[in-house]
């Protein structure tokens, strides 16, 4: 089943004026049910707005908007049976923790004895019961995003709408955060749909994730998807470290292509849409899937010269040139476990893992 | 910032750079602040001292009495007047404070809409001369053919509070997080409930504020109040500028000194409220 779609969804603030800005250009997406759902992108990429639209506190300028079959392109926050967690909460400040929580069913006509076994049953959901007379001014940063997400999720929406709810904790409780949503979203079985400009957080707990850049759908798929098969150089570059190198097509056979890269003989990569011969395209590889072996070793590649070594704890990164192109290689610790360390001078032989290679849109 | 702790020399080093530009660094600076207080504060005091002087000079000492306080507590012109003060000042404060929460909540957040332009035209009249508004309205009151007295009196009091009573609760509408009206709304209240149960009650020490300043400056406002007033009704300031014109007794140090002692414990029930506000 389908929980939100939003189909040709175009947003123009100060439309027809002269500082008009398109923040959404013609986006077509469909959240599944009971999917934690994570819209990326960098910051004034439009994944706050396209939340904003969703949750009803933005006008959509054209398109339409769909939540559970009903069409909410007009409708007021109010009507629309979305809660959403706002970036700083948003906590009534005059309002104990209880109230708040109880806030949603008490507007909704909810009697009061269900409410408030409801709040209860939240307060408990989220570790506050301790906490309900308190005023959210009393709390800690983790302790009012608990609150907000119980009250986002006590008059039971269809879909939950999350606005960067980690961004103002710091590390560690971000981690921990990460895990207690994650086990929220499975427990309650509501649809999340999370905003974040973090790449881990996304990999970390989205069963998808939409890459928006520029108002722009990237790509859209699982954590592993996105990293493993970018299908843009925007998406190879913002979701995690990529190498990006220029090629041309020299020949395509079947599902494979054969690739010009300078500095490097025999590169292949799989492809999934049609390409020709001579067109210039972009070569995706991830630093920990380059293999460096000393030179003159028999690696199908290219050689490279190491320019610096950084020690990262669990891997050393190599800055290497090849063919006046910049690399960065992620080599597992070397030294204890025999295995080979470079330093800067040395020239090495460099080549991909199979399948490590991906071509993507320039 | 130099961080050294230990050393004597960074130390003075550190303690000479915070005082520049330092104004209490300036030789004189204490002798000249002192005259200012006594010049702003000597009049009032003395004043004050002689509502207790049992004599009838208000500038030569005879003893300590209450005779003065009796006699304006005995004074029904007095009653009358300060009775007429009161009743107006709280119309006036209310209306105008219900009036300026609708302005300031239809002006604010709402930049686009020309908000600057009616913040411009609210507040404007704080800037003009307060004869011409009392020369403006007693002509408007006239030419329209309502009659002066206490009800020209109360519309005209109603009209100038407004700029006040708006003011603190314009400050404070400002200081609104914008995404708790938001909330309210995603949590399935209608703008009328979210306003009801969300904005206002986050408003209510700017209301108090705004109402106690429109009520002082109500209670005290003479030029105004003069022009409009007509023959008949009467407030208290009019009714002490008439004493004077009697001849000054201790009675008019008396009828001041309590309107000093009522406008100080209003100034200070409106700081407390400011400062409680603050905290949210």
């Amino acid at each position: 089943m389908i929980a939100a779609e939003v189909r040709g969804l175009s947003k123009v603030y100060n439309a027809g004026g002269s500082r008009a800005f398109e923040a959404l250009k013609n986006f077509d997406l469909s959240i599944n049910a009971n999917e934690f759902f994570t819209l990326l992108g960098p910051s004034g990429c439009g994944k706050t707005t396209l939340l904003r639209i969703l949750g009803g506190f933005e006008a959509l300028t054209e398109g339409t908007c769909t939540i559970f079959g009903q069409d909410v392109s007009r409708l007021p926050p109010e009507a629309r049976p979305v809660n959403t967690v706002f970036q700083q909460y948003a906590l009534f400040p005059h309002m104990s923790v209880r109230r708040n929580i109880a806030f949603g069913l008490e507007m909704l006509g909810t009697p009061r004895a269900e409410t408030e076994r409801r709040v209860d049953r939240m307060l408990a959901l989220v570790h506050m019961s301790d906490y309900a007379d308190r005023k959210p001014d009393t709390m800690s940063g983790g302790q009012r995003q608990r609150v907000a997400l119980a009250r986002a999720l006590a008059p039971q929406p269809k879909l939950l709408l999350l606005d960067e709810p980690l961004s103002a904790l710091d590390l560690k409780l971000r981690q921990k955060m990460r895990l207690e949503l994650k086990a929220l979203q499975r427990e309650t079985g509501i649809t999340f749909i999370f905003v974040t400009h973090d790449q881990e957080e996304a990999l970390a707990m989205s069963d998808r994730i939409a890459v928006i850049d520029k108002g722009r759908l990237q790509q859209v798929g699982t954590p592993e998807d996105i990293y493993e098969n970018p299908e843009s150089r925007f998406v190879a570059d913002f979701i995690g470290e990529s190498n990006l190198l220029d090629a041309r097509v020299s020949a395509v056979n079947g599902g494979e292509a054969a690739l010009i890269v300078e500095g490097f003989a025999d590169i292949r990569a799989p492809i999934g849409r049609p390409l020709a011969v001579g067109q210039l395209v972009s070569l995706s590889v991830r630093p920990e899937r380059l293999i460096l072996r000393e030179a003159g070793q028999d690696v199908p590649g290219g050689i490279a010269r190491v320019v610096a070594r950084t020690y990262l704890g669990n891997a050393v990164e190599y800055h290497l040139v090849a063919g006046g192109q910049t690399l960065t290689a992620h080599a597992p610790r070397g030294g204890l476990r025999g295995l080979l360390d470079f330093v800067p001078g040395d020239t090495v032989s460099v080549g991909f893992e199979p399948g490590s290679i991906k071509v993507v849109s320039s | 910032m130099s961080n050294t702790a230990s050393s004597s020399p960074a130390m003075r080093t550190v303690t000479a750079t915070s005082r520049i530009g330092d104004i209490r660094a300036f030789a004189g600076f204490g002798s000249l602040s002192f005259a200012c207080l006594v010049f702003l504060y000597a009049p009032i005091v003395f004043l004050a001292a002689y509502s207790f002087n049992d004599g009838r000079s208000v500038s030569r000492w005879s003893g300590f009495s209450l005779r003065w306080y009796a006699t304006v507590f005995g004074n029904e012109n007095i009653q009358t007047a300060a009775l007429n003060s009161v009743i107006i000042a709280v119309i006036a404060a209310t209306a105008s404070t219900l009036l300026a929460l609708g302005a300031a909540t239809a002006t604010v957040h709402r930049r686009a809409s020309g908000g600057g332009a009616a913040y411009a035209v609210l507040t404007f009249p704080l800037m003009v001369p307060e004869i011409v508004t009392a020369v403006a309205s007693l002509v408007f009151f006239v030419a329209v053919g309502i009659s002066l007295g206490f009800t020209t009196i109360l519309l005209a009091h109603i009209v100038f509070c407004i700029p006040f009573a708006y003011l603190p609760i314009k400050a404070r509408l400002e200081g609104l997080d914008p995404s708790l009206p938001a909330a309210a709304a995603d949590l399935y209240a209608s703008p009328a409930k979210a306003f009801a149960r969300i904005t206002l009650p986050l408003l209510v020490p700017g209301l108090l504020s705004g109402w106690l300043l429109a009520f002082i400056i109500s209670l005290d406002d003479f030029i105004i109040t003069a022009l409009v007033a007509g023959p008949g009704a009467t407030t208290l300031p009019l009714h002490i500028y008439g004493m004077l014109r009697l001849g000054m007794t201790p009675e008019v140090n008396a009828i001041s000194t309590l309107m000093l002692g009522a406008s100080t414990v209003l100034v200070l029930v409106s700081a407390m409220i400011g400062r409680v506000g603050q905290k949210h």
